[in-house]
């Protein structure tokens, strides 16, 4: 930034001179954020193609080109498949769940009433805990060993037809406080004129929810789609601590397998599958802008 | 809802005459309220309380017990034991410090692109910015086996660099900002130019001050994904006096089942620094978290 700019009497070189310098502050502001974003987000994505395109040995001393037939494998394989399937139901079964549990503590939280703050406070209380320690919380109630439901059968983790289903809970609890937060807060940015111009066409509760309520609060509700699609997509810890992957490879996700804390997969099956997340990732972006930029109501 | 919010005050307190037993109704509404509202927060709160309870009761005495709803053989000094010879002492140390630093980092690259973004003109603005959005579809866990590759041949497992590096600068952060800096009347830039700041000078002496709400929000969600991070440390270490406090709970839980409640006890320790964000930055907090979700 030390380049000086002679002070010229032609007002024409002058403001040359100052767009030279504002251009390269700009990219002095930037440098610090585009050098991250170079090294730890867009060379990995190389890296995860070359990596992809290399087949380790055994041993792990040596890994030749193969070109992209083990990528064509890996993702036409069953192990990948199965973790695209795993991944898939956790967000069947926190994705709806979710938004609706998140609707009605809000709405039973969203009215005037002595001591509403309180509630309002303990259904806020679990952004408080990280997935972490949301998983040892569940732990407590269903671990097989010492879990407070470890006998109630359609929550069990030691059946393959359950696991899922149970450690996905943890996630829907842990996820409680945020969806009640976002619903709140977009419910009582309903403007009260047109509460009160509804309350005129004489609706009942049920039709004013679904044809007032539902619509103007549906940005929010679009949004916590979105973040319950994307977290669902990246559950890990929840399955680490619960279940570590099994019974059998019943609760593997498709990050479970590429994290693959056994150290099961080479290093080339691991980006391959990655880059198969990073597919994923992507046609929920793309599906996520096509649905925010068409269905849903937003207000001025 | 409309009858409900002209009640504020307790029915004694009621001056207005009314017709014979719409008092009552309203208050029987009002019950039947309180009452869903106390299922659902014990719903809400029954894991917590399940934790507690877990935490302070000795494991062994509490199965055998037949897992009541209450502690057995209470185990005070569960806490001091999951803090020091748990070693959650060392691990909140190194959370506390990886997470300061992913704070500040993000802080300044994020108040200077989201500055240069919304204040000056240069080329290739467009194309620099298509690159920071583009960072949205590759998050940690996209990247993660081949940045463990990188940081690898860095040397830098088990290291703070380790840890914290990739989360230096971040989109949301500076996007978040942008929209702030961009709220800010035009001419105040004018202004301030008149003043004699320079962009520097308006950037720390004008525009953060009053993008202060904005800044804040952001931090308070940089602190939440730094504290929380699993995936990423879980990789980044090898060794245990790396781990962060969210991977030290982990390896907690697969300890012995007559030691299980340090893993119980330090989940409430590790939570203990949110739950003090949560009461001292509830409006932060949920000004960040809905940042997106809810328009003006």
């Amino acid at each position: 930034m030390s380049i000086t700019v002679e002070s010229s009497p032609d007002g024409a070189t002058k403001r040359t001179g100052q767009r030279v310098r504002e251009a390269l502050l700009g990219w002095a502001f930037l440098l610090p954020a585009m050098a991250i974003f170079v090294t730890f987000f867009y060379y990995p994505l190389y890296r995860l193609i070359d990596m992809s395109l290399h087949r380790e040995n055994r041993f792990g001393t040596a890994a030749p080109y193969v070109g992209p037939s083990q990528l064509v494998d890996t993702l036409s394989g069953s192990d990948f498949l199965e973790g695209v399937k795993h991944s898939g139901l956790y967000m069947v079964y926190t994705v709806p769940l979710g938004i609706l549990l998140g609707i009605l503590l809000a709405v039973a939280a969203n009215r005037r009433l002595k001591g509403i703050r309180v509630f309002q406070t303990i259904f806020s209380s679990t952004v408080a805990t990280s997935v972490a320690v949301a998983s040892v919380i569940f732990f407590t109630l269903v671990n097989p060993e010492v879990g407070y439901f470890k006998d109630v059968s359609w929550l069990s983790l030691s059946n393959p037809d359950t696991a899922l289903f149970s450690v996905s809970l943890s996630s829907v609890w842990q996820n409680l406080g945020l969806t009640f937060i976002i619903v709140l807060a977009s419910l009582q940015a309903i403007p009260t004129e047109v509460e009160e111009a509804a309350a005129l066409d004489g609706y009942g509760p049920v039709r004013h929810f679904l044809r007032i309520t539902v619509p103007l609060i549906s940005p929010a509700l679009m949004f916590l789609a979105v973040v319950l699609v994307v977290a669902a997509l990246q559950a890990y810890a929840q399955i680490e601590v619960l279940t570590n992957g099994g019974p059998g490879t019943s609760t593997q996700t498709l990050l479970f397998k590429i994290a693959d804390p056994q150290g099961i997969r080479p290093l080339g099956i691991r980006a391959s599958m990655s880059i198969g997340l990073f597919a994923l990732t992507a046609i929920v972006a793309a599906g996520q802008y096509a649905l925010l930029s068409k269905r849903v109501h937003y207000g001025d | 809802m409309a009858t409900e919010s002209t009640v504020t005050a307790p029915p004694t307190a009621v001056e207005r005459p009314r017709p014979p037993g719409s008092g009552l109704s309203i208050g029987l509404a009002r019950a039947g309220w309180y009452i869903s509202l106390t299922l659902l927060a014990v719903v809400v709160l029954f894991p917590i309380y399940m934790l507690v309870i877990r935490a302070i009761s000795d494991p062994i005495s509490f199965i055998n017990a037949g897992q009541p709803l209450h502690i057995v053989s209470a185990q005070w000094d569960v806490f001091s034991r999951a803090w020091s010879d748990a070693g959650l002492a060392r691990a909140m140390g190194v959370s506390a410090v990886a997470t300061i630093v992913i704070m500040g980092a993000q802080f300044m690259t994020s108040v200077l692109g989201a500055y240069a973004f919304a204040f000056l003109e240069f080329p290739l603005k467009k194309l620099l910015f298509a690159i920071v959005i583009g960072t949205l579809l590759l998050p940690i866990e996209v990247t993660l086996v081949a940045n463990i590759q990188t940081v690898r041949s860095l040397g830098w497992l088990n290291s703070v660099q380790g840890l914290t590096f990739p989360f230096l600068a971040t989109a949301l952060g500076i996007f978040l900002i942008r929209q702030g800096f961009l709220g800010l009347p035009r001419d105040l830039r004018d202004a301030a130019t008149l003043d004699g700041f320079g962009h520097i000078g308006f950037l720390f002496k004008v525009a953060i001050p009053l993008a202060k709400p904005v800044i804040g929000s952001f931090l308070v969600i940089s602190f939440l994904s730094a504290w929380n991070q699993y995936v990423w440390p879980r990789n980044a270490t090898t060794e245990g006096a790396w781990q962060t406090v969210q991977i030290a709970l982990r390896t907690l839980t697969t300890t012995r089942v007559d030691q299980i409640n340090l893993a119980f006890a330090g989940a409430i320790i590790a939570a203990l620094p949110l739950v003090l964000l949560l009461i001292f930055f509830q409006r932060q907090m949920v000004r960040g978290l809905t940042a997106g979700a809810v328009k003006g």
